[in-house]
């Protein structure tokens, strides 16, 4: 049963969140605390473990840029078992990602305490960064329009693509998964943050109940059928490019090999990739054989067999954080083309990815009476 | 039709298919010769990456074996092989690659008439769809 509460603003949203964080260390909740943290140069934020209270005075988890997934990191620090109690503080993407890494057995949730909050969009580092130098605050920016309900960029900036179709800006609105606790700051109307908190813990945390803020829930509503609308478009959009086998590959022709999607990917965790195994390092005879059969070849070769392997390896668990876009050196759009197609497998076992710990993940399971009809004769 | 011979690799399960397959053999049943067969000790064993670079290096057609779901040799790879192929097939249909020339077919150590007349029936069904286009792309 979760408690819903208000926490009065002081100062800043970043510094009542910081607060709140440290009211967590103080009380016991966590030993540590995995957190965004603005590095002193101001123009990025990156991902920090903290261990001393006094330490969390960067802390924006709020700041509209991520570098990293902190579902990678959150596997990391938690692999085969958290050697403490671990807070994680995470967007609705990283939280997700943090629960399909636990059912892939990639990080463990005992003892580890999700701290989710409304996420506000993100820009690519780059433009995080040049707003910074332009002297604007992104995150106070963020905060003030997401009061009023509306996640929008600063005036001639746009959002990460992946978060302009991204139908889940709060954990646990619809589909997503609920973390332990959750900071609410879309819709809020002034009135402070919006915290729900597992019941022990609101009584630990000393949290008041309190009514949510009234036109938070139509706002999320609105908000949600505008980013879906939006996913829409692009689906259709990448769809109608790969209709035939030209535009399949006029999408991903500007592709390297470089493989920075599959690294930057959350779900991709194998550390020997098959793609790195000398299964791909072909000898100079198949490479002339290649070359005899069709005449030509590209170079490097497997680029379409790349991405329709990793395609089907891990779109089952796609989430949508778009790290795969962002990490891309040439701007290929992988998240929309790899959420597309998740989309459709995801639907064949009426899946969700990141949905729940209790689901299992499609690739690692069956049932004995589905899809009949595969396999017989027709 | 020209005379359009489609090239078609099968991956069977060692002890089902692949068996049948023999049965066939030893049993002097005739059959289209098209098809190049690739043994896997189950299907089970099969990652969509063999599929996929079959259909981009020169096959027309996949053929995939297997025991009958209950009677798989290591109880469960069949059903996790059909989930698989669920998959793939979503993903060739999205990727304008024709899912039609990947079958995935449930045939026993004792069915090598079954696996005579699957080879059959699969070397007319690809002959009618013509040559894969994927397999003359020099840019894969």
């Amino acid at each position: 049963m979760t408690v819903t509460a208000r926490l009065d603003v002081q100062n800043s949203v970043p510094e009542t969140v910081a607060d709140f964080l440290r009211r967590l260390m103080e009380r016991d909740v966590v030993d540590a605390l995995l957190v965004p943290q603005r590095l002193p140069t101001g123009n990025n934020v990156v991902g920090s473990l903290v261990r001393d209270p006094n330490k969390l005075d960067g802390v924006d988890p709020i700041a509209p840029v991520m570098p990293v997934t902190s579902s990678k990191l959150a596997g990391s620090l938690t692999k085969v078992r958290a050697a403490g109690r671990v807070g994680v503080v995470m967007r609705s993407c990283e939280l997700r990602g943090f629960v399909e890494l636990v059912k892939l057995q990639q990080a463990s949730a005992d003892g580890v305490v999700t701290i989710g909050l409304d996420c506000l969009g993100t820009y690519e580092m780059t433009d995080y960064a040049q707003l910074i130098a332009e002297g604007v605050d992104p995150t106070a920016e963020a905060v003030a329009a997401a009061s009023e309900g509306r996640v929008v960029p600063h005036e001639g900036y746009q959002l990460r693509a992946v978060c302009q179709m991204c139908e889940y800006p709060t954990p646990g609105f619809g589909d997503g998964y609920r973390p332990d606790v959750a900071i609410g700051l879309i819709g809020v109307d002034g009135g402070g943050l919006l915290v729900e908190a597992r019941d022990d813990l609101a009584e630990t945390l000393g949290l008041t109940p309190a009514d949510p803020p009234p036109g938070r829930t139509a706002a999320l509503e609105k908000l949600v059928a505008g980013r879906i609308a939006e996913r829409d478009r692009r689906f259709a959009e990448f769809r109608a490019q790969v209709d035939g086998l030209d535009g399949l590959l006029s999408y991903f022709s500007t592709c390297i090999r470089c493989h920075n999607c599959m690294i930057a990917c959350p779900i991709c965790y194998c550390p020997e990739c098959i793609f790195r195994t000398p299964t791909f390092d072909h000898t100079s005879e198949q490479y002339l054989n290649w070359a005899d059969r069709k005449g030509a070849i590209r170079l490097p070769t497997d680029t379409l067999i790349f991405h329709l392997t990793r395609m089907n390896h891990m779109s089952t668990s796609c989430v949508g954080c778009g790290m795969c876009t962002s990490a891309c050196p040439n701007d290929i759009p992988v998240a929309t083309a790899f959420r597309a197609v998740a989309q459709k497998t995801q639907a064949i076992y009426d899946y969700l990815a990141g949905r729940s710990l209790e689901e299992d993940v499609p690739l690692a399971t069956f049932r004995e009476d589905e899809l009949t009809a595969l396999g017989e004769r027709p | 039709m020209d005379d359009f011979e489609p090239r078609i690799i099968a991956f069977l399960c060692n002890w089902c298919t692949y068996t049948g397959a023999d049965l066939a053999g030893t049993s002097r049943l005739q059959y289209p010769p098209n098809i190049r067969i690739i043994r896997l000790m189950c299907s089970g064993a099969l990652d969509p990456v063999y599929v996929a670079k079959a259909l981009l290096e020169g096959a027309d057609g996949v053929l995939i074996g297997g025991c009958h779901p209950g009677d798989c040799h290591y109880q469960s790879g069949n059903y996790k092989v059909r989930r698989r192929v669920a998959i793939l097939s979503e993903i060739l249909d999205q990727m304008g690659l024709e899912k039609e020339r990947v079958w995935l077919r449930w045939i026993s150590a004792s069915e090598g008439q079954y696996f005579a007349d699957t080879v059959t029936e699969m070397v007319a069904a690809i002959k009618e769809m013509g040559p894969n286009p994927a397999k003359e792309l020099w840019a894969t």
